[in-house]
């Protein structure tokens, strides 16, 4: 059933290509198309939920940097999946993109935590504010080049900022991250873990200070 | 008002009915023994935090289990769970609208010290935030750790100099 989907979809779209994917069907299409194609999908050929909505960062510089995902269902016929992609306009600093809430409510706070992740504009969005961070955040922690232990910045709040002292810090990684070894044979040694073992109990521990404490 | 009674130093009628103490005793005696806590359950320690409140670990038996989700009602603030920078201002305000005396248990890894989450977005410990009595170690620490850790805060105020602050502040 799902195996003409695509050549349907090709037919009525050209400038769709094939997208490499592992399990279910998926095509690229020009972002100018996009909500054609997801209209398409949902009004003819039953994919009435939107299970996900979300994006690629492929590192700065590149072309395009950012990477729409759409995760379609059709529960007319359970087990039919389709994703769709579209490179992202705009610029680095500001991609955009065509909202889709239009066409699935779900989309809402899916594009809410796009743009607080990734920083992608939706035009048509209804109410595009920050879902996960707090409105005020200077940063779009999932680009590439925000580091995971985040960047020094203000708290959330003036007044408790200013009567505790305490900023939001750049986290210490205290020998992290903890990442998993591909590959290992040994399933102990696949265990996620910090690579760093200058940080273990065996060694010196590194300047804390920046961890002032609140004094009475 | 003068009397001329002669019993009026020692009455031996009133003997068996008089407790001599001293006033710190008697205060932290009444403190710890009715430490009102407020929940702030923040993640998966709140799971533990509700056991202990329940019949089988009992925190009642240390007169801890009236959770008050108002702060002017309570006297310890146990944050049990993770905090990330978006809560940590609400978690300062409420601690900031309990009543004093107040005290601060932080249960389990991620409110002593970010715990796991070495990220972004969490808080590396709540002690950046509030004065914190006792620490739990544990993710999430067992009933039994935050039992302990209450008896041990408990054991902290029998030692302070409660009438001293209280004319003193």
């Amino acid at each position: 059933m799902s195996a003409d989907l695509v050549p349907a979809l090709k037919a009525r779209f050209p400038q769709a290509t094939d997208r490499a994917s592992v399990d279910h069907p998926a095509v690229n299409v020009p972002l100018d198309e996009l909500v054609a194609v997801l209209r398409y999908l949902r009004d003819e050929q039953g994919f009435d939920v939107l299970t996900d909505l979300t994006a690629i960062d492929w590192a700065e510089g590149a072309s395009p940097r950012f990477t729409l995902v759409y995760h379609l269902h059709a529960p007319g016929r359970p087990g039919t999946y389709v994703r769709v992609a579209a490179p992202c306009a705009g610029t680095e600093r500001e991609p955009t993109a065509p909202s889709v809430v239009s066409l699935w409510p779900a989309a809402d706070w899916h594009e809410r935590e796009c743009f607080d992740m990734f920083g992608i504009r939706f035009a048509g969005h209804p109410d595009l504010r920050r879902i996960l961070m707090w409105d005020g955040y200077p940063y779009h922690p999932l680009r590439k080049e925000f580091p995971l232990a985040g960047i020094e910045t203000d708290l959330p709040v003036a007044d408790i900022a200013q009567e505790t002292g305490t900023r939001v810090i750049a986290a210490p990684m205290a020998g992290g991250p903890f990442v998993a070894s591909a590959g290992e044979i040994n399933l102990t040694e696949a265990e996620p873990r910090a690579k760093d073992e200058s940080w273990a109990d065996r060694g010196a521990r590194p300047d804390q200070t920046a961890l002032r404490q609140v004094k009475e | 008002m003068v009397s001329a009674s002669a019993d009026l130093g020692y009455d031996s009628k009133v003997e068996g009915g008089v407790i001599v103490s001293r006033a710190d005793a008697v205060i932290n005696w009444i403190r710890t023994n009715s430490m009102w806590p407020m929940p702030m359950g923040l993640a998966c320690c709140a799971i533990e935090l509700m056991a202990v409140g329940g019949a089988r670990f009992d925190i009642s038996r240390f007169g801890a289990e009236v959770m008050r989700f108002s702060p002017r009602q309570s006297d310890c603030m146990i944050v049990a769970g993770t905090v990330t920078y978006k809560m940590a201002p609400q978690v300062r305000r409420i601690y900031d609208q309990m009543a004093a005396p107040k005290w601060v248990i932080a249960m389990g890894a991620c409110a002593s010290s970010g715990g796991m989450y070495r990220s972004y977005a969490v808080l590396q410990g709540v002690d950046r935030l509030v004065p914190v009595d006792v620490y739990v170690s544990g993710c999430p620490p067992r009933p039994e750790a935050l039992l302990d850790a209450l008896m041990k805060l408990q054991a902290k105020v029998r030692t302070e100099p409660a009438t001293r602050r209280l004319f003193s502040a």
